[in-house]
């Protein structure tokens, strides 16, 4: 299912890092970083609160607006009863949707809020979302002291919050359609092997985008997934040539493999993800390029793993669903 | 795309771990864990005097004592990292498992935080280890007549 929208624009974005996002590629470019992974708090879990809190107060200075101007703010993380976001997001006192799609959670955001905006029912709307590296190991895998090996296919959870402010304001990034993805079983059942999970789901929002729009593969200056990693992105362009005969070359990346140098920091094993992961990435980088016209079109297909610890062990496998938006640069 | 197809693509990109260097690594730890119990004991036995049996109790003491130290002090997950099962299997990682855990859920407070959490991971090692004793020692009731 895709949407067209004729007057939603991106108006504004900030992002929040923890320490490795810091020492990462796009280190530079991040408004905030906190060193220690604490975050100033007394846990994890508050920590990710304040990564979240902290990224929607900097949008709203960088964008010039009062909380009072903003008639929605839309949020989810990763955590159980998605938690981080309505702790973080009370503070505001507007109306909220808690939304959960793990990984891809922040496009589907967007392309609610873009929906809520084309539809002339609110004017703009923020879309928050936020991980943290040690709350997620805590609620996913083992004590984080335990330090347990880790093959060299698991991901690495980044550590960060990031918001967008979407409306119907002119601006130089326009949202140009949305599709929604659909949940897919490739009966996968490794959880240090989410790349291969959601590579399926990235593949199947991809083509339903281009079929859907009629688009070619080659009518994106880039496109970019959520969270694959170095394993996964192989899966995926893989999948595309079998299964559809579509060569994903140039144009394409994943922003798994830009946020880290996984050649150096190698505790990042295939790379970063998380709901923070693809958002970071494009915040930081991707919408500036869009901004200077540098990017014309860009389509974001942010990946999640809908992952629960207690359904793969009793031998379910591991869903996936994957949301994309697509980006014009307004001259 | 059939499910069994796509598992083949997914077996294309899977990333071969270096098994033979983690096992090398992990017996050559291990057996550095080893000389040094070995080390102790005899020191144990020779410094107070006491008979091997006794002195082998003093060593496990010990290695839980340092274990769980370490992991407090933050360096011994690294370790466990870089040592893999050269850690894990002796005394050392069972007192590990069970400090990181208590560390981990510290903040949920003492009832429902570190007691309930403690034994996350050495749970299942206690549970099964004092099931197994019981049948293995039941074997060896009715075939030796517990000798």
């Amino acid at each position: 299912m895709t949407f067209k929208y004729n007057n939603v624009y991106i108006n504004n974005q900030s992002t929040v890092v923890g320490p490795y996002e810091k020492k990462g590629p796009l280190g530079n470019k991040f408004d905030k970083s906190y060193k220690d992974l604490y975050c100033q708090e007394k846990s994890w879990e508050m920590a990710e609160v304040k990564l979240m809190q902290d990224s929607v107060e900097i949008l709203l200075r960088k964008a010039r607006k009062n909380i009072k101007e903003i008639d929605l703010i839309i949020g989810g993380d990763l955590l159980n009863q998605i938690c981080a976001t309505s702790y973080a997001l009370q503070k505001f006192k507007i109306p909220h949707l808690g939304i959960f799609s793990a990984c891809s959670t922040s496009t589907e955001g967007m392309l609610i809020a873009a929906n809520f905006i084309d539809s002339g029912k609110i004017r703009n709307a923020i879309v928050s979302v936020s991980s943290h590296n040690l709350s997620s190991e805590k609620q996913f895998r083992n004590p984080v002291e335990y330090g347990a090996p880790r093959p060299s296919s698991a991901t690495f959870t980044t550590t960060g919050g990031a918001s967008v402010l979407l409306s119907n304001t002119k601006s130089r990034i326009k949202v140009d359609s949305a599709t929604v993805g659909r949940i897919c079983d490739m009966d996968q059942k490794d959880p240090n092997n989410m790349g291969a999970c959601m590579a399926v789901a990235a593949g199947e929002t991809i083509m339903d985008h281009l079929r859907e729009t009629k688009r070619d593969v080659n009518y994106y200056d880039l496109i970019i997934t959520g969270d694959l990693g170095l394993y996964g992105k192989e899966i995926l362009k893989d999948y595309m040539a079998s299964e559809y005969g579509i060569e994903l070359s140039n144009n394409y990346s994943d922003s798994g493999l830009m946020i880290f140098d996984i050649k150096n920091q190698k505790e990042t094993l295939a790379g970063g993800s998380g709901p923070a992961c693809s958002p970071l990435v494009n915040y930081s980088y991707v919408f500036p390029l869009i901004e200077k016209g540098i990017l014309k079109r860009v389509l974001i297909v942010a990946t999640g793993a809908l992952f629960s610890p207690t359904f793969v062990y009793q031998k379910n496998p591991i869903l996936s669903i994957s949301h994309a938006v697509s980006l014009e640069s307004v001259r | 795309m059939e499910k069994k197809d796509y598992k083949e693509i997914v077996n294309r990109h899977k990333p071969t771990e270096s098994r033979v260097a983690n096992a090398i690594t992990s017996f050559l730890v291990g057996g550095l864990m080893g000389v040094i119990s070995v080390f102790l004991t005899e020191l144990y036995s020779y410094l107070f005097e006491i008979p091997t049996k006794d002195a082998t109790t003093f060593m496990i003491v010990t290695l839980i004592f340092v274990a769980c130290l370490f992991t407090a002090l933050g360096f011994f997950d690294k370790w466990v990292n870089f040592a893999k099962c050269g850690l894990i299997i002796p005394i050392t990682g069972f007192a590990h498992s069970i400090m990181s855990a208590g560390l981990e859920f510290k903040k949920e407070g003492l009832i429902y935080g570190v007691g309930s959490n403690m034994f996350k991971l050495a749970g299942s090692v206690i549970v099964l280890g004092i099931a197994s004793a019981a049948f293995f020692g039941a074997i060896r009731f009715l075939i030796f007549g517990g000798v």
